[in-house]
């Protein structure tokens, strides 16, 4: 199946340790090696998940004090306005936090991070189809994080991470925002181009560079996952660089896609102009909603895997998952108009996108109660791993849930943008992704650096920043309920709201714990990297490609070329007895009238 | 151990649950009844999907909370997982039943959806008349009047009547307004009324509702708009047809003033001209 195989040839180049003289530059900071690189993507993500979470603090610091001067921090940052968060400020916290967050951490940490290091260790590769551009979507994120970084200089991004115009199109809307925001476009851009070139190279290679025996269906749910991401990804990105470019002319070579004629805008000349504002939101929003699913798809692939490995159990319902991700790639193309219920566009519209938005959940569910199945008879005990996919199941829920309350069309003209908005997509992307993410870690860890990561420190990690984490979302929902806008810098101008200043204390201490535990994890990631149990090849009984080779993996990967007899979740499987785990590479000679029922169970 | 973290996981449920129960004491809830019809059946619709969600969110922690206490019991008790590929007829049914769930619950919304917004379902005399213009700016909303007796045009009338941030509509009718905006984009929210709707650069919407009672109602903008998105604060009163009339005869007297036809209070005016 397998035309393409190098890792034939470099098996044996590399086999007997006769590497190339790489110096520590092409090794280490403009390396080529696909381990390299994931790894790169995970600790500058792992740095920016800092950066993000700071700027929320900021913006839940305003939200419980308002007005207040920041403790200590504040004299530093805001100096001039006596420590406060001046409303543009809050602003641009809030805007950048959104964009740090999405395209430095979350879009990076799963298809850069992981994508990168699991891919050709999964299927059994021996790097990338295209080693140098994979180098390259790599380095395309500093020329992003350098533009972000330069909006945040000249007073950021004022319009919010989707950067609808008229106040993200015409320099007049917002005050001081001229260059911030058209450097946010150019980091969008690059951020875009980063990921682009990644996706053609997950999609080659998954196609063209399997090891022998590994068939579509022998392939783990995390590489499912990645590819169907970089589907996604490939199909989605373009409209949204196509959409930034116009927003970026719109701003400095004075076209109007997004501007209608004759607005007075802060009393400047009435424009010029002929645009249509709604239709940067479809063309935002047809990125960006499937956007969420490639923030979240691979999370859902390497949950499944962990959570099997830790159930010592087949995945419950293969082909249907693999089925179901498909379903939430397929639909995610027709949903994006439920971002824009209130926004006037025509009404059958809205009734067309609720349904597909409603049917989403169908493949959402099937995988909840697929989890539930797989850790159904299953054997766990509660490591990091465990828990921190058994949260992402929790959490996921949750989030799943309350999407269906903004499905319905009517019932969002009322929860649309208030903080039921908020709290449901972090629910999604912080409960669901990263809590999948920082199993991730743990579980992969071994595979990555040859040590196991502190248990102890990971279960008192996990624990923070569940509790933080739920202390902080929950309460969003009721906020939501009680009709709370988002983005107010100060919502207590407003009498309906001036009681929910408790809660929203509440909600920022929360926030302040869960913060604060995510140094526990860095500290962890540092810490083990030392101290660490040193351990073999397979430190948890996987079954998948990743734990056949060692730990960590050499340059070219295997050191002997993988064959692949069966799918990766032959777990407790009757066929050995020694074991529990019953790894894709492993031969079993017996007669053959066992070796096809096994691959009839494999089939059902 | 393993009952530690069982609990942790089980309390998610049991405390999102009571949490819910209990929001309303704290004000954590609806800001108060809905005050319109259209309110009353969103708030319905609301309220029988949370049944669905909650009976769905208790079953599936049950669900997850049972599997995770038994699997972890495992390792005491000795003996392999369970080696299952996955059951077929199971598959089957949680595909098919929640697939009609959804349909249930999307078709069930189209109803409102359709009253609240299609052209055609508009109630015939509000759109024949609309009572004002909302012409959201940075960072207020512009109210534009017709003259007593006249209607609104789309196009600005001499003898028309201008208010900020307060919108005067006649209560238990359907009303209608058309939203518009001068620069960027906004949001007309009415939480006690759940009404929302953006205001897009370059179009006239029209938005109708029928309040009930007789009040002052928040009005804010539910669309980042700029720095001083939070202080778009108005309000609606909903009032008795007569003392709207009154309102906007009163409006005229005021706007119409010269200073100089009677030189006591705008009242005596009003008065004058009556």
């Amino acid at each position: 199946m397998s035309t393409l195989n190098p890792a034939l040839e470099h098996a044996h180049d590399h086999g007997h340790g006769d590497h190339h003289e790489l110096t520590f530059v092409q090794k280490y900071i403009f390396s080529t090696d696909h381990k390299i690189i994931g790894i790169q993507f995970l600790i500058t993500t792992l740095l920016m998940l800092l950066v993000g979470g700071a700027l929320a603090l900021g913006v839940r610091w305003q939200l419980a004090f308002p007005w207040q001067s920041m403790p200590i921090l504040g004299q530093f940052f805001y100096g001039a306005q006596g420590g406060q968060i001046a409303p543009e400020t809050y602003t641009m916290l809030f805007t950048m936090h959104a964009t740090v967050m999405i395209f430095l951490v979350i879009i990076p940490v799963l298809a850069g991070a992981f994508g990168n290091f699991l891919i050709p260790l999964m299927i059994g590769a021996d790097d990338m189809a295209f080693p140098t551009l994979n180098m390259l979507s790599y380095w395309f994120m500093w020329p992003a994080i350098f533009f972000f970084f330069l909006s945040f200089v000249f007073g950021g991004g004022q319009a919010g991470w989707t950067s609808y115009p008229v106040l993200s199109a015409v320099v007049e809307a917002a005050p001081g925002s001229g260059h911030a925001q058209t450097c946010w476009l150019m980091g969008v851009t690059f951020v875009g181009v980063s990921s682009m070139m990644g996706s053609v190279n997950y999609m080659t290679t998954i196609i063209n560079m399997r090891a022998p025996g590994m068939t579509l269906f022998r392939m783990p749910l995390t590489i499912w996952a990645m590819f169907i991401t970089a589907i996604l990804q490939a199909f989605a990105l373009p409209v949204l660089t196509a959409a930034g470019f116009m927003l970026l002319t719109d701003r400095t070579l004075g076209t109007t896609f997004f501007v209608p004629s004759g607005l007075v805008i802060n009393n400047s000349d009435p424009t010029v102009g002929g645009g249509q504002p709604l239709l940067w939101q479809h063309l935002f929003w047809f990125y960006s909603h499937p956007a969420v699913y490639i923030m979240l798809l691979p999370a859902m692939g390497m949950t499944s895997d962990m959570l099997a490995c830790m159930s010592r159990k087949p995945i419950f319902g293969y082909k249907p998952m693999v089925l179901s991700m498909a379903t939430i790639a397929g639909l995610g193309f027709i949903v994006w108009g439920h971002h824009m219920f209130t926004s006037g566009m025509n009404p059958a519209l809205g009734m067309t996108f609720m349904i597909s938005t409603m049917m989403i959940a169908l493949p959402s569910a099937v995988k909840v109660f697929n989890w539930i199945g797989t850790i159904w008879g299953g054997r766990i005990t509660f490591n990091t791993v465990t828990l921190n996919c058994v949260a992402f199941v929790s959490m996921f829920l949750i989030g799943g849930l309350s999407g269906i309350y903004m499905a319905a069309v009517p019932v969002d003209i009322y929860f649309h943008d208030t903080y039921m908005i908020v709290a449901h997509f972090h629910y999604v992307l912080f409960g669901a992704t990263l809590f999948g993410v920082f199993g991730a870690i743990q579980f992969w860890y071994p595979k990555m650096f040859g040590r196991l990561m502190s248990e102890k420190l990971g279960k008192i990690h996990f624990f923070l920043t569940f509790l933080g984490f739920n202390g902080a979302f929950f309460p969003m929902h009721l906020l939501g309920m009680a009709g709370f806008p988002r983005r107010y810098a100060d919502p207590y101008v407003h009498p309906y709201l001036e009681h929910l200043v408790p809660v929203n204390q509440f909600i920022t201490i929360s926030a302040i714990v869960m913060g604060s535990a995510q140094i526990l994890l860095l500290f962890n990631f540092c810490y083990s990297y030392f101290c660490g149990e040193k351990i073999g090849r397979n430190p948890w009984g996987g079954n998948g490609l990743e734990w056949f080779a060692p730990s960590p993996p050499g340059h070219g990967n295997f050191d002997v070329l993988p064959v692949v007899y069966r799918g990766p979740y032959e777990y407790s499987s009757p066929l050995v007895t020694d074991r529990d785990y019953l790894m894709q590479t492993d031969y079993l000679p017996p007669p053959d009238s066992e070796s096809k029922d096994e691959t009839d169970e494999q089939k059902t | 151990m393993r009952v530690f973290w069982c609990l942790v996981f089980l309390a998610v449920p049991i405390l999102a649950v009571l949490s819910c129960i209990y929001a309303e004491d704290y004000g954590l809830w609806f800001p108060g009844e809905a005050e319109t019809l259209l309110g009353k059946q969103i708030d319905d619709l609301f309220y029988m999907i949370n049944i669905i969600v909650t009976v769905t969110f208790i079953g599936s922690n049950a669900g997850l909370c049972y599997v995770i206490w038994r699997a972890s019991g495992k390792q005491e008790e000795g003996g392999k997982a369970w080696f299952c590929h996955g059951v077929h007829s199971l598959e089957v049914i949680w595909s098919i039943v929640p697939a009609c769930i959804l349909m249930f619950i999307s078709l069930y919304q189209l109803d409102v959806w359709m009253q609240f917004r299609v052209r055609t379902n508009y109630p015939t005399e509000a759109a024949a008349k609309p009572v004002a213009e909302v012409t959201a700016r940075q960072f207020e909303w512009r109210i534009r009047y017709p003259a007593p007796g006249k209607d609104l045009q789309l196009q600005p009338q001499p003898d028309d009547l201008y208010t900020v941030n307060d919108l005067h509509v006649p209560v238990n009718q359907p009303v209608m307004i058309q939203l518009r905006t001068i620069d960027v984009q906004h949001s007309f929210f009415v939480p006690d009324l759940r009404v929302k709707q953006d205001a897009i650069p370059g179009q006239v919407i029209p938005i109708w509702f029928n309040v009930l009672h007789n009040g002052e109602y928040d009005l804010t903008c539910a669309e980042l708009c700029g720095w001083g998105h939070y202080k778009m604060r108005g309000r609606v009163v909903a009032e008795p047809v007569e003392d709207f009339q009154a309102y906007l005869v009163k409006l005229q007297a005021e706007q119409s003033y010269d200073g100089v036809a009677n030189e006591d209070s705008p009242e005596l005016a009003q008065s004058g001209e009556e």
